[in-house]
């Protein structure tokens, strides 16, 4: 699924990266827990769903190799996560739903799950 | 190739300034992918632990064409019992790192699921050496 598409299901919008609108995602997780996240080296192509929304959701998607984050419930990005962001080409996005109907529209339209 | 990093106690906002500048080394060597994923993924769980439990310490990175070690030495409380710390689920952690999305009793065994060799040295009051392997 590109994410254009996904910002498209969920109404949300790009924070960072619009230029990478065409990238293919395979795989959502949701999760504001970010150890959590750290657990999927065998998966790429994924879309991080979540409503923690600070420096380390950055760091952690940058580790983990995420393509593109979603920030659920209109969550405030601040300018230094945006700047970290840019600089490792990292899609932010930010929706109005909740985590719960933002993966559950996503997963109904075809991204895969991980566990 | 060897690098250095200091780590500041309690200084949440850089942690991952040292997983993030190993990760454009190790591209830049062309390192494959994943091997990249696994050590950061353990550097940065470890520079999490670093700055959340001990009072600051230093990151020792060394590159050969085979492997990378990489030593994160603390001055800290040390770990009074290193079994229970590696078991899942099992935290000491304070509410502003759970704040952060850590604090679930993940870090340790993270580190050890994505490392080839994973040393600790601990000793209480003192602090805690931890030494990470991966090959290539």
């Amino acid at each position: 699924m590109k994410i254009k598409e996904i910002a498209e299901l969920v109404d949300a919008t790009f924070v960072t990266g619009e230029r990478q609108a065409d990238t293919e995602v395979d795989f959502g997780f949701a999760s504001d827990l970010m150890s959590d996240v750290l657990t999927l080296k065998q998966a790429d192509r994924v879309l991080l769903i979540t409503g923690l929304c600070n420096i380390q959701t950055i760091r952690t998607a940058e580790m983990a190799n995420v393509e593109a984050v979603l920030f659920v419930r209109n969550k405030n990005v601040t300018n230094e996560m945006i700047e970290i962001a840019e600089e490792e080409g990292l899609v932010l996005l930010q929706c109005k739903y909740s985590l719960f109907r933002a993966a559950g529209m996503l997963y109904t339209q075809g991204l895969k799950s991980i566990y | 190739m060897h690098f250095e990093y200091t780590i500041v106690e309690s200084d949440f906002a850089n942690a991952g300034t040292a997983s993030s500048s190993i990760k454009k080394t190790l591209k830049q060597l062309n390192i494959d992918s994943y091997k990249i994923k696994c050590v950061v993924v353990a550097v940065y769980e470890a520079e999490v632990n670093a700055i959340a439990h001990a009072y600051g310490g230093t990151i020792y990175v060394d590159i050969d064409g085979e492997k990378i070690i990489v030593k994160i030495a603390d001055k800290g409380p040390g770990i009074p019992d290193v079994a229970l710390a590696m078991q899942e689920g099992y935290s000491t952690a304070s509410p502003k790192v759970r704040e952060m999305g850590f604090g679930a009793g993940m870090g340790l065994p993270n580190i050890k699921n994505n490392v080839d060799e994973l040393d600790i040295k601990t000793q209480i009051n003192v602090g805690t050496e931890i030494t990470m392997t991966v090959k290539f």
